[in-house]
């Protein structure tokens, strides 16, 4: 029997969207197989890796593990979300110019989890950083070049304050 | 003075990464598309008496059902797409194709089977055992050119061993060369140590999915392949069609490590259903079942006796491996670890002897470093313990067996591109201030003990012979067609960039085409074994000087004179003796279209393959076509050389280790690409902190059950695992043979970062060797006590 599938409203990058998913799907599966948001990715399914890492709230938050009917109600950020009408995130252009995205699949759950680390504090220590990811796991990249694109997105953003203009 | 290489670069697929617009395997969706699920074998060696379909095929949302009698088997102990005789854990026996994923799920419960258990094995000393079990109902060993054979020892063979010595029976493979005995009766210390090295997971953060569908007779197929061109003909091959009808899209791969080097047996069974339903059809692989499937590094339970001279140099070494070769005999590790001693310390003698068993685990293959990095994690300790016995300095030991260009490799004593290891511990020492870290070693403060050690690997990191393709279209843009694949490295438009820099080209009005076997892709060899460095700067190169010539042809029809009047500058190519006969390469392209033949792709040379061929021929009259293969020829193998440098700060009372600094210095030519190098080290450095400490496959003794499917059970570090900053070096000498000085490394640095770490451990145990890996925090805190291991010497399997 195909499952029975109800609609949710879930409001995802800054759009109320309405979707229909069975009752027993994930936040990640009704991004990736309802809303087509597959930015976000599925590395294990189980919580391990990170790789499904989205913004809920303001919180970064497993959507491996989240079921759909809670999310519903909330704001919901994926990697997709980060760049605005200016341009890119700062630490889009940070991973960039670091290169700090190898195979790049566990880039969009690193990113969510460290723009939250950034609105908290824009000068993280590598300390701070290193709670704010562990719970993203990267096979390729050996994480250091990581801990400088996130610390040098958190210089960008701080110089951006002081100049007092969005300057994105 | 390059303009382009040695130089940093944004690679033009790093925005869709960071952004999420980058799309894997598993982001494709398309109308009518079906999801596949697996039912895999629960027993580990078990033959399929009976299925009953009949429930699940009745299911609402069920399409279709694909069992192994529909799809081609495959030779000798190679792993089945499909199989009625699973032979491990996991092995898929059948796929169901249904509307969604959960109802596909649902009906792989409500199909019955009926299995027959069969003897199973996942132990190859027990194997080897007169009377052990075997793996596969034909035997136990995978015998050169002999296939699947049964291959026991005898009950002398173990019987000669000492306690908790490697027995050494007849082995499958050998050579040697020099003269063994007196290389030991040269020697004032001997070593003859048993060790063990377990398997690992590759953990590629992107399982391997695939989809597929059919369109006017081809086969399309979006894969996650480390490789592009290569996987072609093997994923062909799976599917039962000539490679020509198969359309391959692997534009991006989430990590392979050399797990999806080549193409594998589950990627074709979207094809097969796709084939059977007549509709698109997607097979995402879940974490759990990437650990069955996914293949994994080979173990080996080995013996080295090493004889050392007084001034440290290795007179003599004698080499046993067994290795445990998974359900498919995988892997060539035990021959490459044993030609890796043979190039790493250059010992005057040395014979190698090797047998690898089949066991009902997973298939191994290719991991990062494959053989070479095992046997590195076993002989580096043991060169510090021969250097502590004869009062030589680490680093100073490394250097008086360090290859030279001079030196020879394997069985074959074949000469060397170039090889410039002691440079690199020169480099390393220097900037890791060695001397001075050293006389803190050892220092105790509180429960913890400071070490600095120093480790080393190498990888063969070349080859030749492929060709390359590159176009040069009338909007003046040079397409660089690139089939190597996109392992997440950038090696592919680093490499890309030798095409540019040849035809000194402005990046900006570069293209790479790649990731789309109908874009026109070459033959190129695979984006693995760290050879793309080395082989495909050849072949870019190859395909570029053809351009060159060809333009230089084309001016010189157009002004008069000949080709070797002309040169070229500014994306134009013109007359030396008179520079304002000039022509734009836009116009040259447009000339290439009119004049035909080689100059437009009517015609290719006969020497490049097939595949290249139908390449261009798809490109016809698109512009000016440069393609040849790669004839520079090479003489020897090309070795990558790393050195890892470590400290670290162990506690003994918890047996934990935290590293505290690490420089890795590679050998690797030239460097072509600063950042991406410094990656490599890195991330290489941490998956061998990750092999040396953590990571390990288990299986159950009684049951045949693996204990590590997942990442909190598999281990494979994290952020609070590894240091937040690491320090690299390079040699950065060019490699003769390499027409920019390249050469690959990124197998190396992970090897001898694991080496490190193990020597810095043993180090800080005040000379404590535990010849096997992983060292978790049990057996150091049981090393530091006094207490027994948990384990015996040769035991497979444990914590
Ligand atoms: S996919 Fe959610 S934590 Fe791995
Ligand atoms: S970049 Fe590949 S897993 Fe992080």
């Amino acid at each position: 029997m195909p499952a029975v599938t109800q609609i949710v409203r879930l409001t995802v990058n800054g759009d109320l969207r309405e979707v229909g998913v069975p009752m027993h799907f994930t936040l990640l599966e009704a991004l990736r197989y309802g809303l087509g948001l597959t930015g976000s990715k599925q590395g294990c399914d189980k919580g391990d890796c990170g790789a499904c890492t989205v913004i809920l709230d303001g919180r970064p938050t497993l959507s491996c593990i989240t079921p759909v009917f809670e999310a519903e109600g909330h704001a919901i950020v994926t990697v997709e979300g980060l760049a605005d009408v200016e341009g890119p995130h700062p630490l889009q252009d940070a991973f960039d110019l670091h290169g700090a995205a190898q195979c790049g699949f566990c880039t969009p759950g690193i990113l969510c989890s460290a723009a939250v680390l950034l609105e908290k504090t824009t000068s993280p220590s590598r300390t701070e950083i290193k709670e704010a990811l562990s719970g993203n796991l990267c096979r390729c990249t050996g994480y250091s070049k990581i801990y400088d694109a996130v610390a040098s997105a958190g210089q960008r953003l701080q110089v951006e304050a002081q100049l007092g203009e969005s300057g994105r | 003075m390059p303009e382009l290489l040695g130089k940093d670069f944004t690679p033009p697929d790093i925005r869709g990464k960071v952004t999420g617009a980058a799309k894997y395997a598993e982001d494709f969706r398309m109308d009518g598309l079906l999801y596949c699920r697996l039912l895999t074998s629960p027993m580990p060696h078990a033959r399929v008496l009976n299925i009953d379909l009949s429930k699940a095929l009745g299911m609402e949302g069920v399409v279709d059902i694909l069992t192994a009698d529909e799809v081609p088997e495959q030779p000798g102990a190679a792993t089945n797409i499909l199989t009625n005789e699973p032979h491990f854990v996991g092995e898929p026996i059948l796929a169901v194709a249904a509307v969604d994923e959960t109802i596909a799920q649902n009906a792989i419960e409500a199909i019955k089977l009926d299995f027959e258990p069969l003897p199973f094995c996942v132990d190859p000393l027990e194997s080897l055992r007169p009377g052990g079990p075997n793996a596969y109902l034909e035997g136990n060993a995978v015998v050169p050119r002999q296939g699947v054979q049964e291959f026991k020892w005898t009950a002398e063979d173990f019987e000669a061993a000492g306690e908790g010595e490697l027995p050494m029976g007849e082995p499958t493979a050998e050579w040697s060369y020099g003269d063994l005995e007196a290389g030991f009766s040269e020697a004032v210390f001997t070593l003859d140590e048993t060790f063990v090295t377990a398997s690992n997971s590759h953990h590629s953060m992107e399982p391997r999915t695939a989809l597929a569908y059919w369109e006017n007779g081809k086969c399309h197929v979006r894969g996650s392949t480390q490789s592009q061109s290569f996987v072609v003909p093997g994923l062909a091959n799976y599917i039962g069609i000539e490679p020509e009808n198969v359309v391959y899209v692997a534009e991006y791969c989430g990590g392979g490590f050399g797990s999806k080097g080549s193409a594998y047996p589950t990627m074709a069974i979207p094809a097969h259903m796709s084939r059977k339903t007549g509709r698109p059809v997607l097979m995402r692989i879940s974490r759990a079942e990437e650990y069955f499937l996914g293949s994994a590094r080979p173990g080996f339970q080995g013996r080295i006796k090493m004889g050392f001279r007084e001034d440290g140099r290795i007179s003599a070494v004698d080499l046993y491996i067994v290795q445990e070769s998974g359900s498919n005999g995988g892997g060539g590790d035990m021959g490459a670890a044993a030609s890796s001693v043979s190039i790493v310390y250059t010992p005057l003698a040395m014979r190698y002897r090797g047998i690898s068993v089949l066991t009902n685990t997973p298939p191994r293959g290719a991991q990062r470093g494959p053989g070479q990095n095992q046997i590195a994690m076993a002989v580096e300790p043991l060169l510090d313990k021969a250097a502590r016995q004869l009062g030589i300095d680490l680093v100073a030991i490394r250097r008086i067996n360090a290859p030279t260009n001079d030196s020879r490799y394997g069985a074959n004593r074949q000469p060397v591109t170039s090889a410039h290891l002691r440079d690199a511990l020169d480099i390393g020492a220097e900037q890791f201030a060695w001397q001075e870290r050293r006389a803190r070693s050892g220092q105790r403060d509180g429960s913890k003990i400071r070490a600095v050690a120093v480790g080393q690997a190498f990888h063969s990191a070349g080859s030749s012979g492929y060709d390359g393709l590159v176009r040069i279209t009338p909007d003046g843009i040079l397409h660089i067609h690139s089939g190597v694949g996109n392992l997440g490295t950038y090696s592919y438009a680093s490499t890309s960039r030798v095409a540019a820099e040849v035809l000194k080209y402005d990046w900006d009005n570069c293209e790479i085409a790649r990731g789309d076997s109908s874009l026109g892709l070459p033959w190129n060899l695979g984006q693995f074994g760290s050879n793309t460095s080395f082989t495909m700067t050849r072949t870019n190169y190859a395909a570029a000087m053809d351009t060159l010539s060809k333009l230089k042809e084309i001016a010189a029809m157009e002004f008069g004179g000949s080709a070797e009047d002309y040169d070229i500058s500014g994306e134009s190519v013109f007359n030396r003796s008179n520079p304002s006969r000039r022509m734009s390469y836009a116009r040259a392209a447009q000339r290439a279209i009119e004049l035909g033949g080689a100059y437009s792709g009517h015609t290719v040379p006969d020497d490049i393959n097939p595949m290249t061929a139908r390449a261009v021929a798809g490109l016809v009259d698109t512009g000016l076509i440069g393609v040849a293969r790669d004839n520079m020829g090479q003489r020897g193998m090309v070795p990558a050389l790393a050195v890892g440098f470590i400290e670290i700060e162990l506690d003994v009372e918890t047996g934990k280790v935290e590293i505290l600094d690490y420089l890795g210095v590679a050998d690797c030519g030239t460097v072509n690409h600063p950042q991406g190098l410094a990656t490599q080290i890195k991330g290489g450095a941490v998956m061998g902190f990750g092999m040396a400490c953590t990571e390990r496959l288990i299986y159950d003794n009684v049951w045949g059950l693996p204990g590590s499917v997942g990442f909190y059970q598999a281990k494979p570090p994290s952020y609070l695992d590894v240091p937040s900053e690491m320090g690299w070096a390079a040699v950065n000498i060019a490699d003769p043979q390499n027409p920019v000085g390249s050469k690959g490394i990124g197998e190396p640095v992970m090897g001898c970062s694991a080496a490190a770490l193990l020597c810095a451990i043993s180090e800080a145990l005040g000379g404590h060797y535990f010849n096997r890996t992983p060292v978790v925090i049990d057996m150091i805190v049981n090393a530091h006590s006094g207490q027994p291991q948990s384990h015996t010497p040769l035991q497979v399997n444990t914590q």
